[in-house]
């Protein structure tokens, strides 16, 4: 606790949309988060809104925390030993760090898709029923539906269709990665976290995942960390920018609002700088 | 010394010393060969001995050999596997792990003679198991063991972060996540792991000399006692009666040997295929 006792670095969050009042409007609701990797304080003084039914892009250099942040929203950073954090964190309204909460119960409601496709070594079918079978369902017909609808919006079923029992892993690298996003469909998360998930993959595919996600946004909230400047004004509806200045201090939200807001008039410096490509 | 100089003559020393390696198994094998096979015909193969079991054929002690191998190979992988997962996904890592893992390294150290007593001493004496394919499995899966658990510990291990986070991100536990995932994942290592504790358990002669007796036999339960491969060398050899026949006995043993290897090659290029 001593460490907010000490004078911070003064910090100011740049906002294109005042930050709301009401957290059970919002997806996630987020208010001074610090993250702390043992004794580095890798984030600090968060404070976000993550909106319902669209399309957030986290943006940044490499390094930034923006993956680290993503990982806090379903709490897989505590697969990691020695991570920590504090501050307000809320999915719809409630604490998912409070007492009680079953991490594996909150990362059903928050799924996620990595940089690297990581299908398991199954075949198609039982890879997007992975996740239905994890919760019981085992009536077939159920599980055939479940997986038809999931592969459908992943945008991979016309591809796959006639191929359910192939290995996950004999399929192109972009098919793999909408693999994953079926997958993940499949157990009907209320937030779609996604990390670089293009950035391992080929140009069509990447296509094809950018129009789902759009056609997919009103049942799933997405996140999306990404490198590529071009995506995250193609898809996203707000954005977020994470810096680190200095190496060994914490990152820091920079600026955080609307898309548009922020590509066509960034309101800092840093900002501007970044997404017009003088560094990162 | 010029450099380059220094350099050719290291490059030639360790060429030498793998071309010694390579040209050491080389003749090993030659001699083998060419003394043993020979004797090799169907009926050595498949039919008994006869006379003082130095005439004849070797078919009980290739079928002991089998069935004590298989049968060692049937009790060392659940436990191998189950401890292994322990140590590499549950256990606190720390000293008490470390310690673990050291004893299991020594455990595979600890000579055959000792183990073949030990398991003479424990399974035969104190727990009363007769003499039988029963008593050497489970004096060969002491051997079996520690190699098994150490591979597939290196093979849990080895399996990528995000691989195990796609079925967390799931919502699955941590033990959905090891039976389903991990493991599946890990099994072609795994396989290998086993094969080399086979490969090993199959020419194990002290071991099963004390175990499962030395009698020629066809054994059906695991409670008969058998002949197997390697004593029946080591008798031929050493009273000298039938030199040939120790070949074509050693000839085969390795033959059996490097069917497990390629047999374990093809599974695990099975499992690569299927994914």
């Amino acid at each position: 606790m001593t460490e907010e006792q000490l004078p911070k670095k003064p910090h100011q969050t740049a906002y294109n949309e005042p930050l709301t009042d009401d957290p059970k409007s919002e997806a996630f609701y987020v208010r001074n988060l610090d993250f702390w990797y043992g004794n580095f304080n890798a984030l600090t003084d968060i404070n976000v809104d993550i909106k319902k039914h669209a399309i957030t892009a986290f943006i940044g250099p490499s390094g930034c925390g923006k993956s680290t942040f993503l990982r806090c929203m379903n709490r897989m950073n505590d697969l990691i030993d020695g991570t920590r954090v504090e501050g307000t964190m809320l999915l719809d309204g409630a604490d998912i760090y409070g007492h009680g909460v079953d991490p594996v119960d909150l990362r059903r409601r928050v799924g996620m898709i990595f940089q690297q496709p990581n299908p398991f070594p199954q075949s198609i079918y039982d890879n997007v029923a992975y996740g239905p079978r994890l919760q019981g369902i085992k009536n077939k017909a159920k599980l055939d539906a479940v997986v038809e609808d999931a592969l459908k919006r992943a945008n991979l079923w016309k591809e796959v269709s006639g191929n359910l029992n192939k290995s996950g892993l004999a399929i192109s690298g972009g098919q793999q990665q909408r693999l994953c996003i079926a997958r993940v469909l499949a157990v009907q998360p209320e937030v779609l976290l996604m990390d670089e998930p293009c950035s391992a993959i080929d140009p069509t595919s990447v296509q094809k995942i950018e129009d789902l996600m759009v056609e997919i946004k009103e049942q799933v909230s997405i996140v999306i960390v990404t490198h590529n400047m071009q995506q995250a004004a193609r898809v996203s509806d707000y954005t977020s920018f994470f810096l680190q200045e200095v190496a060994g201090q914490p990152a820091v939200l920079v600026e955080s609002g609307r898309t548009n807001g922020i590509f066509t008039s960034p309101m800092d410096k840093r900002t501007e700088d970044y997404i017009t490509g003088r560094f990162g | 010394m010029n450099k380059n100089v220094v350099n050719k003559i290291a490059i030639g020393v360790l060429w030498a010393a793998a071309l010694i390696t390579v040209t050491m198994l080389g003749i090993i094998i030659m001699y083998v060969v060419v003394k043993g096979i020979g004797v090799i015909s169907p009926q050595f193969i498949f039919t008994w001995p006869h006379g003082v079991n130095a005439e004849g054929g070797i078919w009980p002690t290739i079928v002991s050999t089998l069935y004590v191998t298989g049968l060692a190979m049937l009790i060392t992988t659940p436990i191998a596997v189950l401890a292994a997962v322990y140590l590499a996904e549950y256990a606190k890592q720390g000293r008490a792990v470390r310690i673990i893992r050291y004893a299991a390294d020594s455990l595979s150290s600890v000579p055959s003679i000792v183990m073949g007593l030990f398991g003479f001493s424990f399974f035969v004496e104190a727990l009363g198991i007769p003499m039988s394919m029963f008593s050497a499995a489970m004096a060969l899966s002491l051997l079996m063991l520690p190699i098994v658990m150490r591979t597939t510990e290196e093979a849990i291990r080895a399996v990528p972060r995000y691989i195990r986070w796609g079925s967390y991100g799931l919502g699955a536990t941590k033990w959905q996540t090891v039976s389903h995932v991990v493991l599946p994942w890990a099994m072609p290592r795994i396989i290998t792991g086993v094969v080399l504790a086979m490969g090993r358990a199959v020419g194990e002669t002290a071991v099963v000399f004390y175990t499962m007796g030395q009698a020629i036999n066809m054994p059906v339960t695991p409670l008969d006692s058998g002949r197997s491969m390697p004593v029946h060398l080591y008798l031929l050899a050493v009273e000298g009666i039938n030199m040939p026949a120790a070949y074509g006995t050693a000839f085969l043993l390795m033959v059996l040997i490097l069917i497990f290897n390629i047999g374990a090659r093809l599974i695990v290029r099975k499992y690569r295929k299927a994914r």
